[in-house]
């Protein structure tokens, strides 16, 4: 099973829901750090690194003199990064999203794939919990290309170790979160109960819901703000999951790259929780809870 | 030189310049042999996220213009433009209708750029 944490608002909690969940989960497990622009699910889990190395991006190289100059890569190229003009073909590495259309497309077979360096994969082991992580290189754009390649290696060590898997995932609600959660088979949304983290949470329910997978949320900081959060998961049937207090110790620990789960029972239990939970929410067996908005 | 293009908000002599090359409203193209005009609506340069210069290169390109006249012009567009030989005319002034920007073009007190004067954008 594949579960992606994720969420509107930065900030909210991911990387620490997702650590603490590494702490309690019971089967066999793989962290992945997905959000490849900011990468710090590392920082908690101290994992030791066993290999690490680049990631590329397949490029378009052009052989003008077997171009006929028939535009037909130029016209597929929804971003611009190859062009014909009159006798020219222009391209520009840095905005092609490595979708391979312009070589499938060409006549003449006059164009052949090249690479771009887009970042670094990593993979590690912390305890029994194995780790794998993407960073794309500072200045770099394209995160999607390299998450689909995490996510490749990901389900190779899947298929080879039948292990779940932990996303974290990127903050937002465009292309890098969508790629993040749209292989899972769960997505846990974590949020904050003020106006600023129900206003992206919203938008987060509205991107992530037509996957139609099981969702769930997750609400951290619990105790500050309002409960338009609580009011709007009754409304929408949205599961609420867990529920972590807003306490100074929480603060303290993530400071120091402590996980969560770890700071007393009390902690931990909600953690061991939400891993039932998340089961439930998978096999459809979780009980909606009576709304207390 | 026979055909120019001028970056602008609308389809005529009498609309302002406008400013942005990449993302510009249209392109007035004027024949400077007859002054004939025609417009080439560029409004397609909203609904991308990036390539909005390299577009309106081929726009003008395809028009056979043999110089544009802006007031920004990005490196993506500016590599476009010169590899297509397309000569560049960039930081317009404000305020400026695209007749007057004509007959500054015409009494050759224009300076052609060698380069971009804008950072990219997306």
């Amino acid at each position: 099973m594949i579960v992606s944490i994720a969420s509107g608002k930065g900030g909210t909690g991911k990387t620490t829901v997702a650590a603490s969940l590494t702490r309690v989960w019971k089967r066999p497990l793989v962290a992945v750090d997905l959000d490849v622009e900011a990468p710090n699910l590392h920082l908690f889990l101290r994992p030791v690194i066993e290999e690490s190395g680049p990631a590329w991006i397949e490029i378009p190289v052009v052989d003008e003199s077997r171009c006929t100059f028939c535009q037909a890569c130029s016209e597929l190229c929804q971003f611009k990064a190859i062009n014909v003009l009159g006798s020219v073909v222009l391209t520009f590495p840095e905005m092609c999203h490595g979708c391979g259309g312009c070589i499938a497309i060409c006549p003449e077979r006059a164009i052949s794939p090249g690479k771009r360096e887009l970042g670094e994969i990593s993979r590690g082991r912390a305890g029994s919990t194995e780790f794998l992580m993407g960073r794309l290189k500072i200045g770099e754009a394209m995160s999607p290309p390299l998450m689909r390649q995490v996510k490749s290696r990901l389900k190779d060590m899947i298929c080879a170790s039948g292990r779940d898997a932990i996303i974290d995932a990127p903050p937002g609600v465009s292309c890098p979160a969508v790629n993040a959660v749209m292989d899972s088979d769960v997505i846990v949304l974590v949020t904050e109960p003020t106006p600023f983290g129900f206003h992206d949470f919203k938008l987060a329910w509205e991107a992530f819901a037509p996957f139609g997978k099981p969702m769930g949320v997750v609400i951290n900081r619990a105790g500050i703000g309002n409960r338009e959060v609580y009011s709007f998961c009754a409304e929408k049937e949205i599961p609420l999951l867990a529920e972590a207090p807003y306490e100074r110790a929480v603060a303290e620990a993530y400071a120091r790259g402590r996980i969560i789960a770890d700071l007393s029972p009390e902690f931990r239990n909600i953690f061991v929780s939400l891993y039932a939970k998340i089961f439930e929410l998978a096999a459809g067996t979780l009980l909606m809870e009576a709304p207390h908005a | 030189m026979s055909k120019i293009a001028i970056t602008s908000e609308g389809p005529g002599l009498d609309d302002l310049v406008d400013p942005r090359f990449g993302r510009a409203a249209g392109f007035v193209i004027v024949d400077l042999e007859n002054m004939n005009t025609s417009y080439i609506d560029n409004g397609r340069s909203q609904a991308l996220s990036q390539g909005a210069g390299i577009q309106a290169a081929q726009l003008v390109a395809r028009a056979g213009v043999d110089c544009v006249l802006s007031g920004f012009v990005g490196p993506k567009a500016f590599q476009a433009l010169s590899a297509v030989k397309i000569k560049v005319v960039q930081n317009l002034d404000p305020g400026m209708t695209v007749r007057q920007a004509v007959e500054k073009f015409k009494r050759g007190t224009v300076q052609f750029a060698e380069g971009p004067n804008r950072g990219p954008g997306r």
